[in-house]
């Protein structure tokens, strides 16, 4: 480790007095743009890098899903504008600038990888974790800093890899994000190799990072900084490390057997008699389906908690902040994310309940998946109460944080009925479905990751993000978002089956008029009402995206180190923080949400303001003060 | 800017930070290998009656290289308490043993690799022992063999079965009482003809899987050890606690490897 690493970005900072005003970027022996940038193993460019790449790759994915709706809405007409782009790029699958049923069922398994595993995870894990961890317990760095660059290079080129995979014959991997087999398997294309050899450098990024982020909260925190001192933020990600930890290698030895079927021919996920376009496969078979989707979903459901249990720290933080007053049940919050985060290892197969794994099985997994509704309602109920009675600041992140709030509980309890096995084989694969899941994930993970974006904004740079333009990004995201997944809901419960790539068009033409399961007109009409939803929904991402570069060299400065008044550690670095995070070794003495404390001078108390009380000056192991 | 506890043990958790860095990812380790056995047990125990295989590898080449790791842990071992008591030739010493230790297991393991690669099963279609199957060691192809055009002959050592069942057991007297002896087969009487590859079954697929992924760690492990017995050792001049910590580390990795191996034997070859 050397000082040469120095920060990002590379203007402004207290000490940079040698190179006043020209936006230092020579004198002094400055490290050159590859180590300062690309080659860095300071935490917080790493967490930048993570950061602006995910965003760039959410962007992408959700153009994916444009191109996919407009298949939905319009099945087999031309893209307007971009269908002689595509066509070009993509050749055969993308013919006359239409979209293929191919070209569709690609764009569906990529939109699904790139968002999961290249945009929110990512970002909300790696970018923010990576940022704000070491800052708020009061660490330099990370515990092995050059782990850590590894881990985002890893993840850029198993980003790589994906991006590639579209522009091999035949295009990328084809079975959905979940490459059940034997499907994934018998697509003659290669796009699943490259998809499982990406996923196998995403997996090994995500390993690094969390043994990184595990080792650093254990051993990093600074002195006084005691287990239940930490922010929920940190007990969040600590939770969600060890769930990569632990979840990821299952998929990974899935992966590297899948990539045994696809290139070595071998058939573990092969069943015996197995035929492929009408004529017996020329494979040993012996192998087993189901095995493949145990696998994968012994990573998928803990998954789910990697999107969510990040996005729940963030609006912890943002909440505490703006009601200027502690978290309800701070001890409960912490036992719940511990209990959710044990649990989730035993959900997985609530996904599989129509695979025909048996009755027993089923009702083991239902109960879990029951009870671990339990602790994730805590942890919701307490942000709720956390409002009451506080003194409401409203900004931008704040009323992210405060839409966050209904939208998890809307994805939340619309996935009861999918968890009880009676229900769930009546709305399984229907879009009820994606319903549900993306109200968890879009306007629920990505609504606390923006809130995250505007409220550590002006740490990283030093200035604001325009208030305006926020509340305008928020309303319209809040707005559009409901009007694309709320019909969702109806589609899925009259039958509209997800994976189409007609938008059931040919399904709904096939069934007897009148019969129960006809999908009616209105809700065939939904799909291009959707379409126009999301398509607004992109334009309300526009004032975010200008708002966030503008504000980099033109936001409004800020005149503190702690704009927002708060008491963690993050916000009593300089700013943006140099290499080395603390301008003095921060020796913590009180509790995280010390908030409009009776007697205070201020309504905050920093976690490391000197205790005021007869103690005795601040010694490396204060003890341990009430915590408000 | 230093991060602390890099050397120093951190007061409260009694260790430095690498060390629990490692054992986390020993942990992640544990949940790979776990899946790879996992999967193991569900595809032998979905298997069809009498099609899984017994007796297929070598007992004695595999207590060989169970040996020969038991013994590098133990050498592994003692460069790390060598460390400790700064003796730094004795450390040379015993991590020079765990590589060599390290490579002979990798040179058994790629003679049993290769072993199984020139071992052909072929299913005869046509010619006097049609509807057999030929089983054994290849010898030679003749200079015209060429499957596609049915054109030269194959020589394996090894005998003809009728049921490819009776193939299954080799640990049963009648597959011990077996005679080999040299087959020519022509190559217009094959009609599949495949080695004891990966795609052979589902006990090969597996078997080269977890070892193969085994031997990759062996590989990786022996990699370190070399780097920290040649030049990363200079280290030890400058700072040997530090040096003495990575040693541990290293160690600590290759204890995990071999207990891995230690699963796998009788899983494997025992089974």
């Amino acid at each position: 480790m050397d000082d040469s690493v120095a920060q990002f970005p590379p203007y402004r900072g207290p000490e940079a007095t040698s190179d006043h005003g020209d936006h230092g970027h020579h004198a002094h022996p400055e490290p050159s743009f590859w180590s300062k940038y690309i080659f860095s193993t300071d935490h917080k460019v790493i967490g930048i890098q993570y950061g602006l790449t995910s965003l760039s790759f959410m962007l992408f994915g959700f153009c994916l899903m444009l191109l996919m709706r407009w298949q939905i809405s319009h099945p087999g007409m031309p893209v307007p504008a971009l269908g002689p782009l595509l066509e070009k790029i993509l050749g055969a699958p993308a013919a006359g600038g239409a979209i293929s049923p191919d070209l569709y069922n690609s764009f569906g398994a990529m939109h699904g990888t790139i968002m999961v595993f290249l945009g929110v995870v990512p970002l909300a894990f790696a970018a923010f974790g990576n940022y704000v961890v070491p800052l708020m317990i009061g660490a330099p760095d990370m515990a092995f800093p050059r782990i850590n660059m590894a881990s985002y290079h890893a993840f850029f080129l198993g980003g790589v890899v994906m991006l590639v995979s579209f522009f091999i014959p035949g295009g990328a991997a084809q079975a959905g994000w979940t490459s059940y087999s034997p499907l994934a398997t018998t697509i003659p294309t290669n796009g699943q190799a490259f998809w499982l050899i990406g996923m196998v450098l995403l997996i090994t990024s995500s390993l690094l990072g969390a043994v990184n982020f595990i080792a650093t909260i254990i051993q990093l925190r600074a002195p006084g900084m005691t287990w239940m001192r930490m922010p929920f933020f940190v007990w969040a990600q600590f939770v969600t490390a060890f769930i990569l930890l632990l979840a990821f290698p299952p998929l990974e030895a899935a992966g590297v057997l899948q990539l045994m079927d696809n290139v070595a021919h071998t058939s573990f996920f092969l069943p015996t008699g197995l035929a492929v376009g009408g004529q017996l496969a020329d494979r040993s078979g012996g192998g087993s389906p189901l095995l493949w989707q145990h696998l994968f979903w012994f990573l998928g459901h803990p998954e789910v908690y990697v999107l969510i249990l990040p996005a729940m720290g963030i609006v912890a933080e943002i909440l505490a902040n703006n009601t200027r007053k502690p978290l309800w049940g701070y001890k409960s919050l912490v036992y719940s994310v511990l209990f959710v985060g044990f649990l989730s290892f035993i959900v997985w197969a609530h996904h599989m309940y129509m695979t025909g794994m048996g009755q027993r099985i089923a009702m083991f997994f239902q109960a879990t998946t029951m009870i671990i509704s339990i602790p994730s309602v805590v942890i919701l109920t307490c942000l709720f109460l956390s409002l009451w009675g506080g003194s409401i600041r409203i900004n931008t992140p704040m009323l992210f944080a405060l839409g966050f709030l209904p939208m998890f509980g809307i994805g939340g309890l619309s996935g009861l009925p999918l968890g009880l096995a009676a229900t769930d084989l009546y709305l399984h694969d229907t879009y009820y479905i994606i319903a549900h899941f993306h109200y968890v994930v879009a306007p629920g993970t990505i609504f606390a990751l923006f809130a995250g974006v505007y409220f550590w904004f002006p740490k990283i740079t030093g200035r604001r993000m325009n208030e305006f333009w926020g509340r305008v990004h928020f309303w319209c995201s809040f707005v559009f978002m409901n009007l694309v997944f709320q019909p969702m809901f109806f589609q899925g419960i009259k039958g509209m089956l997800r994976r189409m790539s007609d938008g059931a068009a040919n399904y709904s033409a096939a069934r007897v008029h009148d019969a129960i399961d006809t999908l009616p007109g209105t809700i065939m009409e939904l799909n291009t009402f959707i379409l126009w939803a999301a398509i607004a929904l992109g334009l309300a991402q526009i004032p975010f995206i200008i708002n966030l570069f503008h504000s980099i060299s033109y936001g409004e400065k800020v005149t503190s180190d702690n704009p927002w008044q708060a008491t963690t550690l993050d916000w009593q670095t300089p700013t943006p923080p140099p290499h080395g995070n603390f301008a003095d070794l921060p020796v913590v003495a009180h509790g995280p949400y010390e908030y409009s404390v009776p007697g205070r001078r201020e309504d905050f108390t920093p976690q490391n303001e000197p205790l005021t009380e007869p103690a005795p000056a601040p010694a490396p192991q204060p003890q341990p003060q009430p915590a408000h | 800017m230093e991060i602390p506890y890099t050397v120093d043990l951190r007061p409260d958790t009694g260790v430095y930070n690498a060390k629990i860095g490692i054992w986390l990812f020993l942990a992640s380790e544990v949940m790979l290998f776990g899946a790879l056995f996992s999967a193991y047990i569900l595809l032998r125990v979905g298997a069809e009656p009498g099609l899984w295989p017994h007796g297929w590898l070598d007992v004695r080449l595999g207590a060989i290289n169970t040996l020969l790791l038991a013994l590098s842990a133990i050498t592994t071992l003692l460069a790390w308490a060598a460390c400790k008591v700064r003796q730094f030739g004795k450390f040379k010493f015993f991590h020079a043993c765990t590589i060599l230790l390290a490579l002979t297991f990798l040179g058994i393991k790629s003679y049993e690799y290769h072993d199984k690669w020139i071992h052909y099963e072929i299913a005869l279609g046509s010619g006097p022992e049609a509807g057999k199957f030929a089983d054994g060691h290849l010898v030679e192809k003749s200079a015209d063999f060429d499957l596609a055009k049915k054109t030269g002959t194959v020589t394996l050592h090894g005998h003809f079965v009728a049921d490819r069942k009776e193939l299954m057991d080799l640990r049963s007297p009648a597959a011990q009482a077996v005679q080999n002896e040299e087959l020519t087969i022509k190559a217009a009487d094959i009609a599949k003809m495949e080695n004891y590859g990966p795609k052979h079954n589902t006990f090969t697929a597996i078997y080269f899987t977890l070892t193969g992924l085994h031997a990759l760690h062996i590989l990786g492990g022996t990699a370190v050890i070399f780097y920290l017995w040649g030049p990363g050792s200079k280290l030890w001049r400058r700072d040997p606690e530090r040096f003495t910590n990575r040693i541990e580390v290293s160690g600590l990795f290759w204890h995990f490897v071999d207990l891995v191996w230690i699963f796998l034997f009788p899983v494997l070859y025992l089974t």
